[in-house]
């Protein structure tokens, strides 16, 4: 085994534990969204070792910097609001585990036998620097990357207007 | 130099090696520092408060049969430098207390998350110059040693961490099973992520004049005549008028974003106790501090490489004086050199800059209300952030198009452009007197209400 | 340059794998809608995953072919991925404050309630 494996054996293993916690923890929302945030950053990790830097730095800003900081806000307001215990919950473990086995067989079959000969790493000197990235994205891209920013606006908008209390 | 060839040569055998060199270069002198930074903001705080504050500590006494006879009988002063000693070992010695009924390990965890994002900081920071030595196109040893990594993304690897710098706060506040704490983290929260958008897009504009997320590059780039006109004197972005836009938008932001005074509403003592550190003692605490005062320290360390022109001293080409007046080409040759092998110094000196002007701004201004803080973050510095990102995007392309002068020209265009706007959005959204006239109240005597009883009511309406 | 020349690429698409169902499974099983979300959340993380690895990995045809903007395809999906998971989160957890702040808690099962 290399040491490249080894890294990702150890990277990629934190992040399924994390992974395994969001759902585990879920009793306790702030712990799931602490394992998120782990898992977040470690995957902005792999995204560097996959040599894809600037996603792997925007992953970190935008997943773990700003949108589980916001998660854990709400999780925290509501905490603070909430005056009734939590209901008794009905489980649907049994539909769940089945769901995501029938899942998991169907994919995992596919990976499994998958050969991965034809596939090999193109080794350009400009991957997933922001050059490279900048230069498609408002070129061969421009028609999706102003639709996504209409969507944004969209977002801002919307939530502006779910926030309002007087709405 | 022997130096920069031992270091070459470790780079090619042993890059791991080059690399802890790297770290420890820039983790140790901040370990060193932050006693000093805690001395410097006691001191500071009371001399611009009339008071003298600790200047004892260190004091020693020599009695008068002393061995050493220079000594004997002397008081030997050192200004309560080792004062934060003393505060160090006072939290270390004082009891721990851990709260019952707490979540433990997000309990324990939180202050190591606060100074981690601290510490990590200065990855992608040069505290020296990366390019060529005076007068020869050699790359000096500093390029060799800083920054720890010179990755394409760097100033945006700086948003990355300092952002991440919340969940410290975040989470010390909400397990500490106390409605303060919770409150405090609420507050740190919201208020990192609102001033992050504006110290983003005060970056972005620097991003865009530079053409490059490093940050090496972006201290080249000051080196440059400035306005590219004044052939002698270096463009430091905060020369120009929209870095200096930026740089008043991204100082406010990092006020904000370290938590200091006027921005310390997660700690807001007098309204929160401590904040999210009321259930915090002893070394848990003092955790807590270092990171605040690395954090400090290290921003003000980026402040000082994007707007104030990095490791340069001031900001005058020695080498271009030295090439256009041979006859001073002795001194200002000196002067090249001076500022180039120093280029450490003269950082640590802006970083310790950085840091008295925290402290000023904690001496000087009161704390703001909650909404004040939103407003300002949102309605004030991103809008100003984002036309001024405008006015670059416009002065970027007409300079290229037309040369300066055409740059200037859309610069100012585009700047009266905004100002008309902003004052037409302005008296817009000015609140006129009421649309429907004051309720009336009547007393239970028949008669009207006082006017202080009815401005009352309208607010909770 | 890579990192990763020489981890297999199927071990990226097992942990995408993994995180994927175990989101799906927590979108099953959780009722605190935050929680799902986070789920929800994981999922997409997880495809991004693959979209990367799969940027990475390229099949030689399309190298062979000249193709390469094939492999700046799978960047610029997540990019978009990462776009709309920033809109869709400020959006939901308005609607599920909004909600709280209605019945002062939060259960899936309350969601219901934006049918009006």
């Amino acid at each position: 085994m290399t040491a490249n494996q080894v890294a990702f054996l150890l990277v990629g293993g934190l992040a399924a534990l994390g992974a395994t916690g969001v759902v585990a923890c879920g009793e306790k929302p702030v712990r799931s969204a602490l394992c998120l945030v782990l898992n977040f950053f470690l995957l902005g990790v792999l995204y560097f070792m996959l040599g894809a830097e600037l996603l792997g730095i925007i992953q970190v800003m935008v997943y773990a910097g700003a949108i589980m900081v916001l998660f854990l806000f709400v999780v925290m307001v509501l905490a603070l609001q909430s005056q009734e215990a939590p209901r008794h919950k009905e489980r649907r473990w049994p539909l769940a585990i089945v769901g995501a086995i029938a899942l998991a067989a169907t994919v995992a079959s596919v990976i499994v036998t998958f050969d991965p000969s034809p596939f090999s790493q193109p080794v350009g000197d400009g991957y997933g620097k922001p050059q490279a990235i900048g230069a498609y994205l408002f070129t061969e891209y421009a028609l999706p990357f102003e639709v996504a920013s209409v969507l944004l606006l969209v977002g801002i908008v919307g939530s502006v207007l779910l926030a309002r209390r007087n709405a | 130099m022997d130096v920069g060839h031992w270091l070459e040569g470790l780079g090619q055998s042993n890059p791991v090696a080059l690399a802890a060199i790297r770290v420890v270069l820039l983790v140790l002198p901040i370990l060193v520092l932050v006693p000093g930074l805690i001395w410097l903001e006691r001191r500071l705080l009371s001399w611009m408060q009339d008071r003298i504050g600790p200047n004892r500590t260190g004091t020693v006494t020599f009695p008068s049969n002393f061995p050493l006879k220079f000594l004997a009988g002397k008081k030997v002063r050192t200004f309560g430098l080792l004062q934060p000693i003393a505060d160090g070992v006072k939290l270390f010695l004082k009891e721990d207390v851990t709260p019952s009924a707490i979540d433990k390990l997000v309990y324990f965890l939180a202050p190591f998350l606060a100074l981690f994002p601290a510490f990590a900081l200065g990855a992608t920071l040069p505290w020296a110059s990366t390019g060529f030595m005076p007068f020869t196109s050699i790359p000096g040893p500093y390029s060799l040693l800083t920054p720890v990594a010179n990755v394409e993304i760097g100033i945006l690897y700086v948003l990355a961490i300092s952002s991440l710098g919340a969940y410290g706060l975040v989470l010390a506040g909400y397990a500490s099973n106390n409605k303060y704490s919770l409150m405090g983290g609420i507050r740190a929260s919201a208020q990192l992520i609102s001033y992050e958008l504006g110290m983003g897009v005060s970056l972005a504009c620097v991003a865009l004049a530079t053409g490059s997320l490093k940050m090496p590059d972006m201290v080249m780039q000051q080196e440059a005549a400035l306005w590219g006109v004044a052939e002698h004197i270096q463009n430091w972005f905060v020369f120009t008028p929209w870095g200096l836009v930026s740089a008043i938008v991204f100082l406010i932001c990092l006020v904000a974003e370290t938590n200091r005074a006027p921005f310390d509403l997660p700690e807001a003592e007098n309204e929160l106790i401590a904040g999210y550190h009321t259930e915090y003692s002893s070394m848990k605490f003092a955790v807590f501090f270092m990171g605040e005062y690395a954090a400090m320290f290290l921003l003000s360390g980026v402040f000082a490489a994007v707007f104030l022109g990095g490791y340069n001293l001031v900001p005058v080409r020695w080498e271009h004086l030295a090439d256009t007046y041979p006859a001073m080409a002795g001194f200002y040759g000196a002067m090249a050199k001076l500022n180039y092998w120093l280029g450490p110094l003269w950082f640590l000196g802006k970083c310790a800059g950085g840091v008295a002007f925290f402290i000023w701004l904690r001496a000087t201004l009161p704390r703001l209300r909650y909404d004040q803080l939103m407003s300002l973050g949102w309605k004030t510095l991103l809008p100003l952030a984002v036309a001024n990102f405008i006015v670059v995007a416009l002065y970027i392309v007409f300079t290229s198009l037309y040369g300066p002068a055409g740059g200037w020209g859309a610069w100012g265009g585009a700047t009266l452009v905004l100002v008309l706007l902003y004052l037409n959005i302005a008296a817009a959204t000015r609140k006129g007197p009421l649309a429907s006239p004051p309720r009336r109240i009547a007393l239970v005597d028949g008669t009207e209400a006082p006017a202080s009883l009815r401005e009352r009511e309208q607010v909770k309406t | 340059m890579g990192l990763v020349n020489d981890v297999p690429l199927q071990w990226f698409l097992a942990l995408s794998l993994y995180m994927f169902v175990l989101g799906a499974i927590g979108v099953m099983v959780r009722r605190n809608p935050v929680v799902m979300f986070m789920c929800i959340e994981l999922m997409l993380n997880a495809v991004n995953l693959t979209f990367l690895a799969f940027a990475r990995y390229q099949p030689s045809g399309a190298l062979a072919s000249g193709d390469v903007p094939t492999a700046m395809a799978g960047q610029m999906m997540v990019i978009f991925v990462m776009a709309v998971a920033a809109a869709e989160v400020a959006v939901g957890l308005g609607i599920i404050t909004a909600i709280f702040r209605l019945k002062n808690r939060a259960d899936a099962d309350d969601l219901g309630s934006l049918r009006g």
